[in-house]
């Protein structure tokens, strides 16, 4: 150990990561097999949100569903939240935190929205009962154990989200299951709870929210954590969403419908990925997440090879004045010049870690920005390091901050900055999350973000944070009001699938159709004498494809189609012109059908009158083709091109083709 | 014994003992909808018989169904001991020593299983264990006075808090601080002002509206502004110290004579009526007098004690078509003074003119105060104030209904003789009475006018 190593020398962070990724055996998720996920242990379950259709909030009688703009707002409300004892006697980790981010919440009011009760200045009043018969509606079909009696619950959030500082929420059924294609998937419970606020903007000490979804009727089911692959997993997140809306009764459109999902690796801990808004994100973000627990496993075999006894380990700081050091980051001097404190830190033995992969881009450097973004407040840019993936120190300066720190080659070099009062607790958060990496992988809460990695939100709360609500008397769910729900249930989402497969209606349409709930529509429609095959396409493929083209009318409803097959039915049309008309009832879905018919120049015709120009045409193929090979079937698929659109409506496609194909022999 | 059942009653019970299941024990329950595993929990004293509480292990509490338990198994015991951690309060030379006496009501407190409801906590290790900024801003010691919800104060309790008072500052505090629920503090804060007159330190009432059990609570906000205000204020008067917006900005302190619960839920629910607050108070900036007059804190010690109370006295609330019978059953009952909150400028309507006269033969005081709140009683205006006045009915200025309610039961405790109860109570002790009414003295602000619309929207509220 003569030949001193500098810091910084020929060490490349970049290189470092992708070693460390390759070390670890990271794979993409296209490249990903089962064995890979086998090999990792990936583990992950969900908690499904979904915002229930009434008319009414959940504790109070302002509407639901009714939304504004961030700065329409007629008063505003501030206030600090502190942390309260559980009934079981504990404070609870997620709570302390928010409590030392000392943050000032402003709510922004809008008196459409918002009443007393939302902003806590009034009890609540009685449960919504419309909302509790839906989640009740919801439950039986998950197959859970209903309770007896309902009890609001208070859980505790402290970041303002709910400005009484908890969520009124309780279960209504425990232990249900889903189907799906090979296998089940046990619920732990569904819930019903009010919605939170939005947040407006969060910056420093100062965040605020607006309060119109604030106390909206949710429920939330919580799956075992039984999806051993992503696949697995988004399969169930849309199982319980086609479920959900097969009630009829739930939200549908932006925010209406949430993912939390809990993602494990082996010897990982249960993070929570919170606010996935699209179930085609949990896959890439479930995916990451579970490789970066198991960086984080690796990143904790090789400190405890480096300090055998974590509890010796000391991390060392010192304030610095980057001009009377002649700094050259400029960062460091931008920052020093606001005002901020510029903090040199020294963490031993973690040479190498700083740039350590953990998701795709990113590497344990991320692991402690982002706390010191959330729980010191101190926005990003805040940290770099001799290793920093971005904005790396220079040589330069790591050896003077190295010399000032008295550290060794081993140890990693940091600069922090801040404004003066935040800064102790930034020290805090780094040594926390640094001896946290001794033990592998920190239960707490991350923000999705949409290229599939995640950031820090918050410690994850545990049952602690849970007390009784003593404003609300427990409701008793007796056995008659039960069976009376359960009379009136829909069809299960897993009896759906396979209806959909008898009526051979094709499997890459089964999602749209289940998503908006349309088989009984469909049934509607088979009712009256239409082959369900076409039908099931109509939508899963023409209706869809019609969606992605034109705005929706707000007057148009999936049952406008039942009208349409009727009216076909009546007139003796064909049903294949529907697919001509769809787009025009799509758009003016109060236009008379006849009108309908006059606007795509539809005009009724025998098979004889469409057959007659057959001659014709084929002389005309013969004109213009430029295929060399002049097989039968080409002439036959042109004229039934030429002939189709006409055809539709007056006669089977099918049928004219064959007979087409007779006449040309 | 321990109750090992706390709160289960009748068929609940019984479950509960034919499975050999205790409350704290963790449980696996058999029903007709499925197994429930959780711990038992403790149930409301007022709730039915016929559900058992769980704790399941997501942290929820859920209910079963007596009638769909086939089986329950008690498979382990988990009792929690609900406790704010108690740490010394610590002492600090230069900071003010204050007083804290409890009455009840939830400045700090911790839940209640058996009745669902939250129970004070209070010691100062608790307190500082519950709002350790507290110890930044004052030495606190507690003692718990009573432990009644703040509808069963009255004058007992108002007696002997005054001697309590009394024997604090005698000792030498520096302030005083009286936790009491919200509901009538107002009226124990009016009889505390008659009852220690001329104090030599600040004696500061102060409750919360949302109990202390929740992250948004007012009460540690309020605690430590009433404790700032015991400790260093220069107002040494009897004041309430409550929210002023329902905002975590600042604190109202009220006159003890002229505050009133304005609503059954806000904050900011606490209102000087006829007049501005004292001050605001809040811990960036101290105390910020509002009124320019007021009793300033003294070094000597003498402060008048007088704690007197007869207990034989009313408020009548006046409706339309009120039968004179109202006050015929009062006088029957041995009741000595009257407090009548009139209509308007203060009247009553003629069938009550005869009772009228009745009581005031048989030596009953009664005084007119009116139930619009604001304004005074004027009763030359019309006829009937005139009547009223000649039959005996004294009016009381610009006195609270509630305020002269209280007074005239500490003057009754002191005389019986009419021009000395005339006289002490026109006399004002602290603005019970004012001379004037200032025009910011009535403020109630219009929603939906466009000026008023502007100013919320500009301000916290």
């Amino acid at each position: 150990m003569t030949q001193k190593k500098t810091p910084g020398k020929h060490f490349d962070p970049h290189k470092n990561y992708r070693d460390t990724m390759k070390a670890i055996g990271y794979v993409p998720r296209a490249k990903a097999t089962q064995s890979d996920y086998d090999r990792i242990g990936f583990k992950s379950g969900l908690e499904v949100h979904q915002q229930l259709k009434t008319k009414q909030k959940l504790f109070c009688r302002c509407p639901a569903g009714v939304y504004h703009g961030d700065n329409d707002y007629h008063a505003e409300i501030i206030r600090h939240m502190r942390p309260t004892l559980s009934e079981m006697g504990e404070y609870d980790g997620t709570a302390l935190m928010e409590f030392k981010t000392r943050k000032e919440i402003t709510y922004r009011i809008n008196n459409k929205t918002t009443c007393t009760y939302e902003i806590d200045d009034t009890p609540p009043f009685p449960i919504n009962r419309e909302a509790l018969e839906i989640a009740l509606e919801i439950s039986l079909l998950c197959k859970l154990n209903i309770v007896g009696e309902v009890h609001i619950t208070r859980k505790q959030y402290l970041d303002g989200s709910i400005p009484t500082g908890f969520q009124r929420t309780a279960i209504l059924g425990v232990e249900g299951e889903i189907q799906l294609k090979n296998k089940k998937v046990g619920l732990i419970q569904l819930s019903i709870e009010e919605d939170a606020c939005r947040e407006i903007s969060d910056i420093g000490h100062k965040r605020i929210y607006k309060t119109d979804r604030l106390g909206m009727p949710l429920i939330e089911t919580v799956t075992h954590p039984q999806c051993l692959n992503p696949d697995e997993l988004r399969e169930a997140a849309d199982y319980i969403r086609f479920l959900n809306r097969s009630t009829g009764k739930v939200r549908t459109g932006i925010g209406a419908a949430r993912q939390d999902t809990n993602v494990s690796c082996e010897g990982g801990t249960r993070v929570e990925i919170k606010g996935v808004s699209h179930n085609k994100w949990l896959p890439e973000l479930s995916h990451n997440e579970c490789f970066r627990q198991w960086a984080l496993l690796h990143i904790k075999k090789l400190l405890l090879e480096r300090v055998p006894d974590p509890q010796k380990w000391e991390m060392r700081h010192a304030e610095v004045d980057p001009y009377s050091l002649s700094l050259e980051h400029a960062n460091a001097i931008g920052f020093a010049e606001k005002g901020y404190k510029v903090v040199a830190i020294a963490l031993p033995e973690f040479h190498g870690i700083l740039s350590h992969f953990t998701q795709p881009g990113k590497c344990f450097t991320n692991e402690l920005s982002d706390r010191l973004k959330v729980i010191a407040c101190i926005e990003r840019p805040n940290i770099t390091s001799d290793e920093d993936l971005n904005d790396p120190l220079s040589e330069n300066d790591a050896t003077k901050l190295a010399a000032l720190l008295k550290a060794s080659p081993n140890d990693a070099i940091a600069l922090i900055w801040g404004p003066d009062e935040d800064i102790p607790t930034a020290l805090e958060t780094i040594d926390e999350r640094c001896r946290m990496a001794f033990d592998g992988v920190p239960r707490e809460t991350r923000r999705p973000l949409p290229d599939g990695t995640t950031l820090f939100e918050r410690v994850l709360p545990g049952a602690d944070r849970m007390y009784p609500d003593t404003d609300s008397a427990p409701i008793p769910l007796d056995e008659k009001y039960i069976e009376k729900l359960r009379e009136g249930l829909p069809v299960d989402i897993w009896t759906r699938y396979q209806q959909l497969a008898q009526m051979q209606i094709p499997e890459d349409s089964h999602a749209y159709i289940l998503r908006r709930n349309l088989v009984p529509v469909i049934e509607e429609i088979v009712a009256l004498g239409f082959p369900p095959r076409f039908v099931g396409a109509l939508f899963g493929h023409r209706l869809k494809r019609i969606e992605g083209k034109y705005p929706m009318h707000n007057d148009f409803t999936y049952h406008k189609l039942v009208d349409l097959f009727r009216f076909l039915k009546d007139n003796k049309i064909h049903h294949s012109l529907a697919k001509l008309m769809l787009p025009v009832i799509y758009q003016h879905p109060n236009m008379d059908f006849n009108s309908v018919l006059t606007s795509i120049n539809f005009k009724r015709r025998t098979a004889d009158e469409l057959l007659a120009p057959v001659d014709y045409l084929v002389e005309k193929f013969k004109e213009i083709k430029i295929a060399k090979k002049d097989r039968p079937e080409n002439v036959v698929n042109w004229v039934m091109g030429q002939l189709h659109k006409q055809a539709l409506g007056n006669i089977d496609p099918a049928e004219l083709y064959s007979r087409i194909k007779e006449r040309i022999g | 014994m321990e109750d090992i059942f706390q709160g289960y009653k009748g068929r609940a019970l019984e479950v509960l003992k034919k499975f050999n299941v205790r409350v704290w024990g963790k449980a696996i329950i058999d029903t007709s909808r499925g197994e429930f595993q959780g711990t038992v929990l403790p149930r409301a004293e007022n709730d039915d018989d016929t559900h058992i509480v769980l704790k399941i292990a997501t942290g929820y509490n859920i209910g079963i169904d007596i009638f769909t338990i086939k089986s329950m198994k008690e498979v382990g015991y988990y009792k929690a001991t609900y406790k704010i951690p108690e740490k010394e309060f610590p002492y600090t030379p230069n900071l003010p020593n204050v007083k804290l006496l409890g009455t009840g009501g939830t400045i700090a407190s911790r839940l209640d299983y058996r009745t669902g409801a939250v129970i004070p906590a209070f010691s100062p290790g608790e307190l500082y264990g519950a709002v350790p900024e507290l110890a930044d801003i004052c030495n606190l010691t507690t003692e718990k006075l009573f432990a009644v919800f703040s509808e069963n104060m009255g004058p007992e309790q108002y007696k002997a808090l005054a001697v309590a008072i009394g024997k604090e500052i005698e000792n030498g505090i520096d302030g005083i601080i009286i936790g009491h629920g919200t509901d009538t503090l107002s009226h124990t804060a009016a009889a505390l002002t008659f009852m220690v007159q001329n104090p030599p330190v600040p004696i500061v009432l102060v409750g919360s509206q949302r109990s202390s059990d929740r992250p948004s609570s007012d009460a540690a906000l309020n605690l430590m502004h009433a404790a700032y205000t015991a400790g260093h204020s220069d107002i040494a008067e009897v004041m309430v110290c409550m929210f002023g917006p329902t905002s975590d900005e600042y604190g109202f302190l009220h006159r003890g004579t002229r505050v009133r619960k304005m609503h059954s839920s806000y904050r900011s629910t606490f209102r000087t009526i006829g007049d501005t607050p004292l001050a605001t108070v809040n811990l960036k900036d101290g105390i910020k007098p509002i009124k320019e007059t007021y009793n300033h804190r003294r070094k000597d010690r003498k402060v008048k004690v007088l704690p007197y109370f007869e207990e034989k006295v009313s408020i009548v609330y006046y409706y339309p078509n009120m039968q004179p019978d109202i006050i015929d059953s009062l006088v029957d009952n041995g009741y000595r003074g009257i407090i009548i909150a009139g209509t308007g400028l203060g009247h009553v309507n003629k069938p009550l003119y005869s009772a009228i006269e009745r009581a005031k033969k048989k030596g009953v005081h009664m005084f007119m105060t009116v139930q619009t709140l604001w304004g005074y009683a004027h009763m030359y205006v019309y006829d009937t104030g005139r009547d009223l006045m000649a039959k005996g009915i004294i009016p009381a200025e610009n006195m609270l209904p509630e305020t002269a309610y209280i007074k005239l039961g500490w003057v009754l405790g002191q005389t019986d003789d009419p021009e000395e109860v005339k006289r002490l109570m026109l006399t004002p002790i602290n603005d019970e009475i004012t001379l004037r009414e200032p025009y910011n003295g009535y403020l109630i602000y219009q929603g939906g006018v466009p000026e008023v619309e502007e100013f919320i929207r500009k301000f916290r509220k």
